[in-house]
């Protein structure tokens, strides 16, 4: 058994684990944030993505005990006081998603997409770089409207204060 | 139609909780004392087991118990069925071989569950299975339908002589063959229906709940359907009376009919909980899935379409082999058959039809209905079909269609159905100027000159949904009706509960079931909540499938709402004082029409439930519930079409442009429709360009068992999709809804083949159309199988 410590969505929580624990399942089972899913057991589909030290990792590819003392960010920390990041209010008002398992891991990935990429996307991008996340039920075009349009909003509203 | 009522485009009121992490789903119930399962499975296609030995497996670390198939059996835990009856032509009964939730004597699929591991953690149960000894006698395997059917292949239930199911046809047979023997031209082509898994990207889970105190069993499970569930596992497996079984489908994560039927593992967690006197849950990992999910498809047909000398259709005769598996799952039967063959006159005016189809045991996974269901079968071999008789007889595509559509409705089938409505000239039309069709060989041009080849395709497609009439599909042979139940709770304040036997996993019932009571109310979609998915809740339902929510689950829903205004109307009259019939509900207020009385609809409710002034003999309170039995299938239809590029160095195809034109009927949120025609084409997408289940013939091995081996499309698969609708009203349901739900998946696969082999200039090519198989067939050559 291993102890581990993570600081998630802002607050510092520990929990024991088996060495061989996934931080996916710690997150699950010890710290009971069950918004983070496993949809393969092959790091394909990208259910699991949080965000670790501010990058986005699959959180089925590594184990808690690498993780400790690092910060991670989860689906359910993302909303500032109830509301919802600019991505997640673009999902929801271009009906970005459906059954709502593969969302967490399509949000947090287009988070950290649109951070990393300063407002410069284009839907091909958005599409190249969606390709770890796999849903089923949108055929991806809502999906990569919603990530277009949140990228306009964070980022055209920051242009326009600039100007 | 008011800003939250039917037709407008509402953003989901059920999205805020799937965004922020608050979705719950199966795998995220946790109840007190909760233990977890996992399950030993058969690492062979076909075996005799001869003995397990589970003493070490007991003897690990955090292992509670061990329990397989004879304790199942000696419990009186009843064989896992398929509820829908067909008789072959000579009159005998579908052959069905036993399906034990638990393998005793035999297994007949890698996959097939054998023995169940309780443990304090997965992984303990886990470790555990490793160490359950299953001795087997190997028996020879076979995976393909036609293997199966050949004389000397293995034998896979003795219910089943020959591994034959059963040998239906529908149609005139002597009609037929004479419409093919005077006709001008037959085209003649083999279509082979690639096998796929459904792959919801939740997988499924249970959680059996045994309270001993209560002789009470709690299921919560991953299903489209819970009350079907309850009906299955009390009549059927002898779990527990339905008094004493709850089942509770929550938040579920994709279905696509994967989630319809009732699987060994819900049975025997149920009773292992019993057994152990712990809840035990149990979590499939995605090669699980892939091993034990229902895949879906899997046809082989001979096809012979026959024309008259100005190129009518006058004669189609189909032979088909499907395969259903190692063992007959909960509807298997209906999917090759009346969901198929009924649909094979397609949008076409065909005077005869006769098919023919066996169905055939084989040691793989259980072939059940996949989103569309028999329909993607019969529209893909006939939208080749149609596609290769224009080459043929050297018309155009679209012009061939024209030339047969069916253009008066009601219009009756040589195979029972009976369409309603429909306009699919607007579609073909609509679709043809969407993709600029006349401009295509001006980019076709374009293309050749940079080395590339281009094709357009186009299918017309028709599908049955709004399952379906209880009467009609009682006298096919359905085990069950297939209306569906609806409850309308009107609360003191005015709020507003709706309880529905319709289960939503993905199609946002939630919002577009409480659009239609804003729309009658005029009460904001807000103060309306839906209710489902837990048979202590709902009294009884039948799911969703077979895009019947809308047209079936709905209605039910008006059905209750006529009611609960009916009763509102009674009561608002006696309070103004004014006749009953001059009262009009508008915007949330009960008006007696032509005067300025007006009372506010949450008045109205809470005068109901005071009952301090009600007409004389009224009972207090304002609920109504209803039952709505369709009295038809609804028939959505529409046309698609491909344009795709071909890289002959590489055989790799890109989509160039997708266009899907839609008849459904009335829309109540085209938000929600046109994400549900988007997923639907991915899965289509999915199924010409990318996927398929493989067996490895000789051991009866999946070869496809995981997301590194079996080719989902992902977003970079795939264009963006240009979609239009042109809609006739349904006349057989109140709201004019046809369903939308599986239209893509049905009508996309032919429109990309057609696009394909158009570009590539043959015809020899099937499902899925990867780069390798592309290029074989521009070379000319046989596709080197083993290499791919």
């Amino acid at each position: 058994m291993a102890k581990v410590t993570l600081t998630v969505n802002g607050r510092t929580m520990s929990g024991e684990c088996d060495d061989r624990t996934l931080l996916v399942h710690f997150i699950r089972e010890k710290l009971g944030l069950t918004g983070t899913h496993v949809g393969c057991d092959t790091t394909q589909c990208g259910a699991c993505v949080v965000h670790m030290d501010g990058r986005s990792v699959k959180s089925c590819s590594i184990l808690a005990v690498q993780a400790s003392g690092s910060t991670v960010t989860t689906i359910e920390g993302i909303a500032a006081q109830g509301e919802l990041h600019p991505v997640q209010a673009a999902f929801n008002q271009h009906h970005g998603l459906q059954c709502g398992f593969c969302t967490p891991g399509m949000v947090m990935t287009a988070v950290d997409m649109i951070a990393r990429h300063g407002g410069a996307l284009d839907e091909a991008t958005v599409r190249h770089e969606l390709e770890g996340n796999i849903c089923r039920c949108t055929g991806y075009h809502n999906i990569v409207r919603a990530v277009l349009a949140a990228n306009e909003e964070m980022h055209g509203a920051a242009r326009q204060a600039a100007e | 139609m008011g800003m939250e009522g039917i037709g407008a485009r509402v953003a989901r009121k059920e999205d805020k909780r799937f965004l922020t992490g608050k979705g719950r789903y199966t795998d995220d119930m946790v109840v007190p004392g909760m233990k977890f399962a996992y399950f030993v499975r058969s690492p062979h296609a076909h075996a005799r087991i001869t003995g397990i030995d589970a003493e070490a497996a007991k003897a690990m670390p955090g292992v509670i118990d061990v329990l397989d198939g004879r304790q199942l059996q000696a419990d009186g835990i009843g064989n896992l069925i398929c509820g829908w009856m067909i008789h072959s032509k000579d009159g005998s009964p579908m052959k069905m071989g036993a399906w034990r939730p638990l393998a005793v004597d035999t297994v007949r699929y890698v996959g097939d569950a054998v023995a169940i591991v309780v443990a304090d953690s997965a992984a303990e149960a886990r470790d555990a299975a490793e160490a359950v000894i299953v001795d087997y006698d190997e028996l020879p395997a076979v995976t393909t339908s036609i293997a199966a059917l050949q004389d000397g292949a293995p034998q896979i239930h003795p219910e089943a002589p020959g591994n034959l199911i059963f040998d239906w046809q529908i149609g005139d047979g002597a009609a037929t063959d004479a419409a093919i023997a005077a006709a001008a031209h037959v085209t003649e082509i083999e279509i082979h229906n690639n096998r796929l898994s459904p792959n919801p990207m939740e997988p499924r889970a249970t959680l059996g709940i045994y309270d001993s105190a209560e002789d009470h069993f709690t299921c919560y499970t991953t299903s489209q359907n819970p009350h079907v569930a309850r009906l299955v596992m009390s009549a059927f497996y002898n779990v527990a009376p339905e008094n004493k079984l709850r089942v509770i489908a929550p938040d579920v994560g994709g279905g696509f009919g994967s989630k319809i039927y009732i699987y060994p593992e819900e049975i025997v967690c149920l009773w292992a909980s019993k057994k152990t006197g712990v809840p035990v849950k149990w979590t499939s990992d995605r090669t699980e899935a892939f091993l034990t999910d229902a895949h879906g498809r899997d046809h082989v047909s001979k096809v012979k379409m026959a024309f008259d000398k100005d190129h009518r259709i006058i004669g189609l005769k189909v032979d088909t082999i499907a395969n259903l598996g190692a063992y007959m799952s909960l509807f298997s039967s209906a999917v090759p058959t009346y969901l198929y063959a009924t649909l094979l006159s397609g949008q076409y005016a065909i005077p005869a039809i006769h098919a023919n189809v066996r169905t055939v045991y084989t040691n793989t996974v259980p072939v059940d209905a996949y989103r569309g269901a028999g329909r993607p079968e019969a529209t893909y071999l006939l939208e080749r079909t149609m596609e290769t008789a224009a080459r043929e007889l050297g018309i155009s595509p679209a012009e061939l269609r024209r030339k047969n559509f069916i253009r008066s409705f009601p219009y009756q089938t040589p195979v029972i159905m009976n369409y309603d409505a429909g306009d699919y000239e607007a579609s073909l039309s609509a679709a043809m100027q969407a993709a600029d069709w006349d401009g295509f060989p001006a980019r076709r041009a374009q293309s050749e000159a940079r080395g590339k080849k281009r094709g357009i395709g186009m299918s017309c497609y028709i599908e049955a949904c709004g399952i379906a009439p209880s009467q009609a599909v009682g006298s096919l042979g359905a085990g069950v009706g297939l209306w569906e139940s609806a409850e309308v709770r009107v609360n003191a304040v005015g709020t507003i509960e709706v309880l529905t036997g319709s289960h939503s996993h993905g199609q946002g019932h939630e919002t577009t079931f409480a659009q239609l009571v804003a729309d009658r109310l005029g009460v904001p979609i807000s103060s309306v909540n839906i209710v489902h998915g837990d048979t202590d809740k709902v009294q009884m339902g039948m799911g969703t499938y077979g895009s019947r929510s809308g047209a079936v689950g709905m209605s039910a829903i008006v059905k209750a709402l006529d009611k609960v205004e009916m009763k509102a109307k009674k009561i608002a009259a006696h309070l103004m004082e004014a006749d009953e019939s001059d009262i009009v509900i508008e915007n949330g207020e009960l008006k007696v029409a032509g005067t300025d009385k007006v009372l506010p609809w949450f008045q109205v409710a809470l005068a109901a439930y005071t009952a301090h002034n009600l007409p004389a003999g009224m009972e207090p309170g304002l609920k109504e519930s209803a039952f709505y039995d369709p009295s038809n299938f609804t028939f959505p239809a529409g046309c698609y079409i491909a344009e795709v590029e071909v890289d002959p160095e590489t055989g790799k195809t890109e989509i160039i442009q997708f266009v899907a034109a839609d008849d459904f009927g009335n829309i109540i949120n085209p938000l929600i429709v046109e994400g549900q025609v988007h997923g639907g084409l991915a899965q289509g997408i999915g199924q010409a360009l990318l996927e398929e289940v493989r067996y490895d013939e000789a051991t009866g091995q999946i070869l496809t068992a995981s997301y590194m081996d079996y080719a989902m499309p992902r977003a970079d698969d795939l264009p963006s999709f240009t979609l239009s609708h042109q809609n006739t009203p349904c006349p057989g349901n109140p709201l004019g809804i046809k369903g939308c739900g599986e239209a893509g998946a049905i009508g996309s696969p032919p429109a990309l083949m057609n696009a394909i082999t158009d570009a590539i200039g043959t015809n020899d090519l099937t499902m899925p159309a990867t780069p390798l198989k592309v290029w074989s067939a521009l070379q000319g050559a046989a596709m080197p199988m083993a290499a791919e």
